[in-house]
């Protein structure tokens, strides 16, 4: 018997797992529809080779891998593609992700596969490559990429290869009925992990608690030198990290991977999924999933196509839904809420719990925490809950940090031990995910900062260096000026003085072709510049106008200031051109900017003469010839048949206009009336 | 019916906090029978008249504050507060000095720090400091027990303690004030010049120590608490007792024995040093808590001015918790050193 060790704290929640093994696992068999997410696992999502439209195969690959941390997807059943696009899926964001609907035949006909009963003659970058290409994705829940566990670095030295059949989760009986029923799959899955990693033992580690599973793996592991290990049940056994100290003593190191500890871990489901991939040549397109809760009349267990809509199974176990106050995907203590009945079953659901109100009531409101540690006590990983919480609570990142706030496994063992039933699991999700958010936003300035003084360093360098021009070009002319006074010639000067006035004639000879139309091109892009002011200007202060607000006089100010400048730089460019008449005097004899400021001077100038009733008057006469602008331009666009959007956006337009024509309407009546 | 959408965990564990309060009420049910035996009715009424002021400040706090008081009161903490600030006292106590000591604990040392789970000090015992500054004639003033004078009855109990005025009550010292204050006398002779000592400590002390101890007993096999703290209490007391026992001279301060049966040893280790809201949190530091209250109990008990020291020592190692708690941060999985190493 081999000696296991225990980890801090747990709990022992009822189980509820007696419920869901009375029967053999069934076929749920196939929906009409399978929705199938491009991203079932964790990484990046697989990208569709399909087209909608296209005829599938059972176990054709229909989206491919995009990365090395991605595993492709495959068709469940054979049928037809008739969507790709965003559906809800069993997240815990409960937002939309992108899937792809087969509606499927019926037929269930397979694409041509073969696997090879002689996996020995495989070498280890094939068994790998044949592992992603199966789309194994971890099936114990968290759906990380197998074949991405399994590259261990080379020079790692892997003693043990541990496969968890613990299943600690309350409800959850899948891995259960699979060792009962699959044993021999499971060992020799085993073997070709035990191949693959050359690890010196292999171990299944079961809980005391499944007798049955334990009986049918130690017949079927007889003689292969794979080691079934029965430990005492406790929750969180099940959790990779505390799996492995219960079977080597050894605790993974923070920060560290299992294989700095010589340990990889792999889940039965998953050793099952790799002996299908490498010895039958079927990818991944089914899982045993266990429906159960007092809210479905049958709990079992079920093989179910991946992409079957969860109310496709619900409905096989007798769904009763007025029972049901919640859906969870996985079980009590860590699975969450699924938005709908309707989203599909994935590789990591393990699980659908239908409980009802009696069986998992709704959360009663939090009491205040007394402090009383039972939380330090069950904590798997040795953390102070409570006191996490009042730093949570007052939102002291850095102190929640130094409590080792990212070690916490979020088993939920703190929160079911909690006499005050504070959600403390959900105050720490959110902490992380905060601290994460500040952590990436203080890269990103610091990113910043690091451009900014860069960039402050460069200019102070080229000034630096321009100084030192300066200098060295001062240096040098007062050394001439020293040799030539040492020379003491009396031609001298005068020579200077000749040779300055030639150099700097040449000088003008030589720049002759270029400053000119540098110059030509400044003045015209001063002249550009302006006149887009200008414009942005006279709109501002339309808008101003329009909506009566009082920067109308400080716009009129800003207008008139632009419009002098616009009319002295192109006095310039003018003169420019007339001076260096080898360029056309002025191509564009009145362009719409002077003309557009002719009219607002003209209209200010008319606006200044006015009475108040008659500027009121203007106003109104204004807004209507807008408004049948904006009305004319609706007609057109509801007549092209535009977007939506843009008939809304002129209809409100044209709706307001008529607004403020009623307000000026009224204005205009109350000055008159005055 | 729409789908309930909340975090896991979704499953809950039977202990709730009214059922811990529940719990630390009913363990102190055999020190209550006891200390009535052989102190007479005064506990009784003295908890009787506590529950209700304890009750009225309570809602009086929580309407000040536009807290729901149902939810809050369903609690149970303020009964809890008035049970042990009421067995602390001595029996008899006029009801202005229990109102005084409750609303202390209650509107000072509880609510003012924001309610249950704030208050940094422990509300009893700083409601039991108060008074016993306050009014130290009244707070030494004990019966003595059944055998050595008369007991009076629940009539009696009632008029002491909401007619003072008209009640003249029968006091003698306590066997722990006899102790400190004996300086001539060999243990031995302390022991049979006064009546007032028994077989190890003083006649009903010593089982009034036993029945807290047999509650405390009863509130770990219900894992209401952990042993860290009161075990390590107990066990620097009984340290220190044995370390200056001095053979029984005249300047000893008492054996082992007299010290945790005596006063309010038991009491105080399995009710007041056990209170989590004020204690250190993680077992190393329950550890440090419980033995440095352990030593301060002997030193105040021996040295102090006061006649016994439960109150002053827990009050004091209230104030240490949180710097205890900053350097007994346990060893989290996968990591070399305790943060606090760090």
């Amino acid at each position: 018997m081999r000696k296991t060790f225990s980890f801090h704290g747990g709990i022992h929640p009822p189980e509820n797992k007696a419920q869901s093994v009375r029967t053999p696992i069934a076929d749920a068999g196939i929906p009409a529809q399978l929705v199938i997410p491009l991203s079932q696992h964790i990484g990046a999502p697989a990208s569709p080779i399909v087209a909608v439209g296209d005829d599938v195969l059972k176990g054709q690959m229909i989206a491919e891998p995009r990365g090395l941390v991605s595993v492709p997807v495959h068709a469940p059943t054979s049928g037809n593609i008739i969507a790709i696009e965003d559906r809800v899926i069993a997240h815990p964001s409960g937002l939309l992700a992108p899937c792809i609907v087969i509606a499927s035949d019926g037929k269930d006909d397979w694409l041509a596969h073969t696997g090879s009963a002689d996996y020995r003659a495989l070498d280890k970058p094939d068994l790998l490559e044949r592992i992603r290409n199966a789309g194994i994705a971890g099936m114990g829940g968290a759906g990380f990429p197998a074949a991405v566990k399994l590259a261990v670095k080379p020079g790692t030295a892997i003693a043990t290869l541990i496969i968890n059949g613990t299943e600690c989760e309350p409800y959850i009986t899948a891995d259960d009925v699979l060792m009962r029923e699959r044993a021999q799959q499971i060992i020799e899955g085993t073997k070709i992990l035990r191949q693959l990693i050359a690890s010196e033992e292999t171990l299944i580690g079961v809980e005391d608690n499944k007798p049955e599973s334990l009986v049918a793996l130690r017949a079927a592991a007889q003689g292969t030198g794979i080691e079934i290990v029965e430990f005492p049940t406790k929750y969180p056994s099940g959790g990779e990290k505390q799996l492995i100290e219960i079977l080597t003593g050894k605790q993974v190191p923070n920060g560290g991977l299992p294989s700095d500890v010589g340990v990889i871990c792999q889940n039965v489901g998953t050793a099952v999924a790799i002996y299908d991939a490498i010895v039958l040549g079927r990818p991944l397109i089914s899982r045993i999933t266990t429906v159960t809760g007092d809210g479905v009349e049958a709990p079992q267990n079920f093989e179910v196509l991946l992409g079957t809509p969860m109310n496709y199974l619900l409905d096989k176990a007798g769904y009763q839904p007025d029972k049901n106050n919640r859906l969870i995907m996985g079980g009590p203590m860590m699975g969450f809420t699924v938005p709908t009945p309707e989203a599909p079953i994935v590789k990591t659901t393990n699980c659908l719990l239908a409980p009802t109100e009696a069986e998992l009531p709704s959360p009663p409101p939090a009491q205040a925490c007394i402090r009383c540690g039972m939380c330090a006590e069950v904590c798997p990983v040795t953390l102070l809950p409570q006191q996490m919480f009042w730093f949570a609570q007052g939102k002291e990142f850095e102190k929640l940090e130094q409590h080792n706030l990212f070690d916490c496994i979020e088993c939920g063992a703190c929160s079911w031990v909690c006499p005050s039933t504070i959600p403390l699991v959900q105050y720490y999700r959110a902490s992380k995910a905060e601290i994460l958010q500040l952590r990436s936003a203080s890269e990103k300035s610091e990113h910043s900062r690091v451009r900014f003084e860069a960039r402050q360093q460069r200019l102070e360098r080229e000034t630096a260096e321009k100084e030192a021009k300066r200098a060295a070009r001062k240096q040098a002319a007062e050394q001439r000026a020293l040799t030539a006074a040492e020379d003491g010639g009396a031609e001298d000067p005068i020579q200077a003085a000749i040779e300055r006035a030639k150099a700097k004639k040449a000088a003008q000879l030589a720049g002759a072709e270029n400053a000119p139309e540098n110059e030509l091109e400044k003045l015209e892009k001063a002249v550009v510049t302006i006149r887009k002011r200008l414009d942005t200007a006279t709109a501002k202060l339309e808008q101003a106008r329009i909506e009566g607000s009082d920067l109308v006089v400080a716009l009129q100010t800003g207008v008139d200031k632009t419009a002098a400048k616009l009319a002295a730089a192109q006095q310039a460019l003018h003169d420019y051109q007339s001076a260096n008449s080898a360029e056309p005097p002025h191509k564009e004899p009145a362009d719409a900017a002077q003309v557009a400021i002719a009219r607002a001077m003209a209209a200010r100038a008319a606006d200044a003469g006015l009475s108040p009733q008659e500027k009121a008057q203007a106003q109104l006469q204004k807004l209507q010839q807008r408004l049948e602008k904006s009305r004319a331009k609706l007609a057109e666009v509801r007549a092209d048949g535009a977007e939506d959007k843009i008939i809304e956006a002129l209809a409100s337009t044209v709706t307001r206009l008529t607004e403020k024509i009623s307000a000026a309407q009224d204005q205009l009546n109350e000055l008159t009336d005055a | 019916m729409a789908l309930m959408r909340i975090t896991s965990p979704h499953a809950h564990g039977p202990m709730s906090t009214p059922r811990v309060m529940q719990n630390v009420l009913l363990a102190t049910v055999p020190g209550i029978i006891v200390l009535t035996h052989f102190f007479g009715f005064g506990t009784l009424v003295n908890i009787f008249w506590g529950c209700i002021v304890a009750v009225a400040c309570e809602s009086l706090a929580l309407t000040l504050r536009r807290r729901p008081l149902g939810f809050y009161l369903k609690d149970y903490s303020a009964l809890v507060t008035a049970f042990l600030l009421c067995i602390a006292l001595p029996p008899y106590s006029p009801w202005w000095l229990i109102a005084v000591g409750i609303a202390s604990a209650i509107l000072l040392a509880k609510h003012l720090y924001g309610g249950l789970g704030y208050n940094p000090f422990n509300p009893a015992m700083a409601g039991y400091v108060i008074l016993l500054i306050s009014f130290p004639l009244q707070m030494t003033s004990w019966a003595p027990p059944r055998g050595v004078g008369e007991l009076p009855g629940l009539l009696q109990a009632l008029q002491a303690c909401f007619l003072p005025a008209t009640y003249d009550a029968t006091t003698m010292a306590t066997p722990l004030d006899l102790m400190k204050q004996n300086s001539s006398l060999l243990v031995e002779d302390v022991w049979l010049q006064n009546p007032q000592f028994g077989r190890w400590a003083g006649i009903g002390w010593e089982w009034v120590n036993i029945a807290f101890l047999a509650g405390g007993a009863w509130l770990l096999y219900q894992r209401i608490f952990t042993w860290h703290a009161p075990v390590a209490m107990l066990a620097s007391l009984a340290l220190m007792a044995a370390l200056f026992y001095d053979g029984g001279s005249s300047a000893s301060g008492g054996s082992p024995l007299f010290h945790l049966l005596s006063g309010a040893t038991m009491f105080g280790a399995f009710f007041i040093v056990t209170d989590p809201v004020t204690s250190a949190v993680s077992v190393r530091g329950r550890l440090i808590y419980g033995a440095l209250i352990g030593v301060l109990i002997y030193v105040i008990r021996v040295r102090g001015n006061y006649p016994d020291a439960v109150a002053f020592a827990v009050l004091i190692m209230n104030f240490a918790a949180p710097f205890i708690d900053h350097y007994t941060q346990p060893r989290t999985y996968g990591h070399q050193n305790t943060p606090g190493e760090n």
